[in-house]
């Protein structure tokens, strides 16, 4: 087998300053390097530039991809994946280190790459298929195929201003989902349409991978990830955390490496940054951490001690709770029965979760600020983990879906 | 970056921090073609889609121009057109000077106007600054149709010299392109740069000899006109339309400062290249 994809030592670091402001203006430009003489002969001696002004999106990240092989990227928000994509698809350029991909490469960031609205639905195939990558002679091959596909024969003729939504996505995908490169780069584009074209897509895909092609796939999709990949690559804070098996990949991002854990405390794993969400902690009735598994006939407390330099008036805490698959559960926050904001200082929050709301399974428990102006990290990405068990109920572990309550029935013949 | 002939079959990309060239690959650009021909036709599609005077309004602006101009500037200001009816003297110069306005505008806004593209798919940026210079050549021609009657009007028969316009044209084309993609780039990078652009565009139509001639100046002031590009070109355009004697300096005087302001868009281009996906 060949390598198709090689990346060594990649690495993009974005100045703040950049990110922060929308643009920069020729004013400003021409007023700093006016300044830029005195400012040097001030600093003289110190560092050129401070290093809290610029992120690394992405460091160090080596990797390899082989020929016909589907690699998934997981990570949570901001941990680098979409960097990765943009330096492999070319659209930016890495600050450090280099990649080499052997083989045609297409990649696919977005559904309706290049349609342009005035245009009709038969134009703009055109047009996306050739800011896609494909040459004039595959769009006229592949053309009947397209159009089959996005299922918008009869609006052909008319522009694409016109279609619903849906309709151009289907049209965008179809004519993405045609191209024929060796390496396919895929950033989330499944997240789109209704449920019935995502299978349709998620089926197109995996036609895709049984070719031999070699796809890297960026997903928060954890069920496309299983069904599509065999190997996962989870990035944390712009470093490869993991590079492994899909399953395994997927378990850690979800926070089930270990033992479940629960209780978070800051500075224990998590070093750098002005932490303001100090300890998260499961509880139970009587204010224990919970370790073990837990029946979900009890009820339990998710604890939240946070910190903040000055008070957030309209700052709130959320809590959301997912499950093994990643899939959304629940979601609370402060709002739902506390009025004011967050104080100045330490304060703790505590969240009640009754007895039998949840049906028995793994869930993971995500923290997240919101209106809060200095935050470093705006969410803790499943920090604690629980798993309930039902051993009350006749029915116990064999219930369906993702509540616990039992039900009244009552016999009315009676 | 180039794909390199490693195998045959097997292109290979390669992707490193500060590749080192100054200039945009230019090859790239060539083996995009295609996609170049694909965006001219939209943008071609695109302004005669939306309107359905589209044609007409080609047709009607350069000729109420032309018409107001006329009165302006030939009767109550009374510039001198070294004899030649002054609507077709200066409508010899208005429809360069609009065709080089126009397209030096619109590829100066490519970037820009291409965001949502840039960040998405990768091919030669340079590509979106040429593409947007072609749309501009349709109402180049109408315009063209235009002059036609005007000098049909006058009774005013054109020399052979008249098939020097093609060449004219070009340069005009290039000259356009070369200051569009300074522009772009400049214009990606700082974005105040759009509210100086269409002031900068309307002083530079006042210090070309389009209303008027080089003759109004005396001689050892004229080369100071000569700098700027479009008054040989103007002079060119001139020659061919109207068969006024020509001097060739101000003309390679002009292309030379084509070429100069090519190469510095190519370079600074290059430079703001890296960036356009992380700043537009």
């Amino acid at each position: 087998m060949t390598t198709a994809i090689r990346v060594e030592g990649l690495g993009k670091r974005y100045t703040i300053g950049h990110t922060k402001e929308a643009y920069r203006t020729m004013r400003d430009a021409l007023a700093q390097s006016a300044l830029a003489p005195i400012r040097r002969i001030r600093n003289f001696g110190r560092a050129s530039y401070r290093a809290e002004d610029t992120i690394w999106a992405l460091k160090d990240a080596s990797f390899e991809v082989q020929e016909g092989e589907v690699l998934g990227v997981i990570g949570a928000n901001g941990a680098g994946k979409s960097t990765l994509l943009k330096i492999l698809t070319r659209i930016t350029e890495p600050t450090e280190g280099h990649a080499e991909l052997r083989g045609r490469v297409g990649s696919l960031l977005e559904v309706g790459t290049g349609f342009h609205p005035e245009l009709t639905g038969r134009e703009n195939i055109f047009l996306s298929g050739a800011v896609l990558g494909l040459s004039r002679n595959e769009i006229l091959r592949k053309y009947d195929e397209i159009v089959e596909f996005s299922g918008v024969e009869k609006f052909l003729d008319t522009p694409v201003k016109r279609y619903s939504s849906g309709m151009k996505v289907r049209l965008g995908f179809s004519v993405a989902a045609h191209l024929e490169p060796e390496i396919l780069l895929i950033d989330e584009v499944l997240a789109v349409g209704d449920a019935a074209f995502q299978r349709k897509c998620i089926g197109k895909m995996s036609d895709v991978t049984r070719t031999g092609r070699t796809v890297l796939f960026v997903s928060h999709n954890m069920n496309a990830i299983s069904r599509l990949c065999e190997r996962v690559i989870l990035l944390d804070e712009g470093c490869i955390k993991l590079d492994g098996e899909a399953e395994q990949g997927i378990q850690t991002y979800l926070g089930f490496h270990t033992q479940r854990r629960g209780l978070y405390e800051a500075g224990r794993d998590r070093g750098n940054g002005p932490e303001i969400l100090d300890r998260v902690e499961l509880v139970d009735e009587r204010g224990r951490t919970i370790e073990a598994d837990y029946s979900n006939a009890s009820e339990f407390e998710v604890r939240i001690a946070i910190r903040l330099e000055d008070p957030e008036p309209s700052g709130y805490l959320s809590v959301s709770v997912r499950d093994r698959q990643g899939i959304p559960v629940l979601f609370t926050d402060l709002r739902d029965s506390l009025e004011q904001g967050l104080p100045a200082g330490r304060s703790e929050y505590a969240v009640r979760f009754p007895a039998q709301l949840l049906a028995s399974g793994e869930y993971t428990f995500t923290i997240g600020t919101s209106g809060v102006a200095k935050v470093a990290r705006g969410a803790l990405q499943n920090v604690v983990s629980i798993c309930l068990r039902d051993f009350t109920s006749t029915r116990g572990e064999h219930r369906l879906g993702y509540f616990g309550a039992r039900l009244s029935w009552t016999r009315e013949d009676a | 970056m180039n794909p390199d002939q490693t195998s045959p079959q097997t292109p290979t990309t390669t992707i490193r921090a500060r590749r080192g060239a100054w200039l945009p690959s230019l090859r790239e650009v060539w083996e995009a073609r295609e996609l170049l021909g694909f965006l001219t036709w939209r943008d071609m599609k695109v302004r005669y889609k939306q309107a359905v005077l589209g044609i007409a309004w080609a047709l009607l602006v350069p000729f109420l121009k032309m018409v107001v101009f006329s009165i302006v500037f030939g009767r109550l200001a009374g510039i001198d057109s070294e004899g030649y009816p002054y609507a077709i003297f200066m409508y010899a110069g208005l429809l360069p000077w609009q065709f080089f306005s126009e397209a030096l505008t619109r590829s100066g806004q490519s970037i820009v106007s291409g965001a949502n593209v840039i960040t998405k798919v990768y091919f030669p940026r340079l590509i979106l600054p040429i593409a947007s210079i072609g749309a501009g050549l349709i109402d180049f021609v109408i315009s063209f149709a235009v002059l036609g009657g005007v000098m049909a009007y006058f009774g005013f028969a054109p020399g052979l010299q008249i098939l020097l316009v093609i060449p004219f044209t070009l340069l005009t084309l290039l000259a356009a392109l070369s200051i569009g993609i300074l522009v772009s780039a400049l214009n990606t990078a700082y974005r105040d740069f759009r509210y100086i652009l269409p002031f900068a565009v309307q002083l530079l139509m006042f210090l070309t000899p389009v209303i008027y001639s080089v003759s109004i100046l005396p001689e050892r002031f004229r080369w100071i006109l000569w700098i700027n590009p479009l008054t040989g070109i103007i002079d060119g355009f001139r020659y061919a339309i109207l068969g006024r004697p020509i001097s060739w300096e101000p003309l390679a005087i002009s292309a030379g400062t084509i070429l100069v302001i090519l190469f510095t868009g190519l370079v600074v281009f290059r430079r703001t290249e890296r960036y356009f996906a992380d700043i537009v």
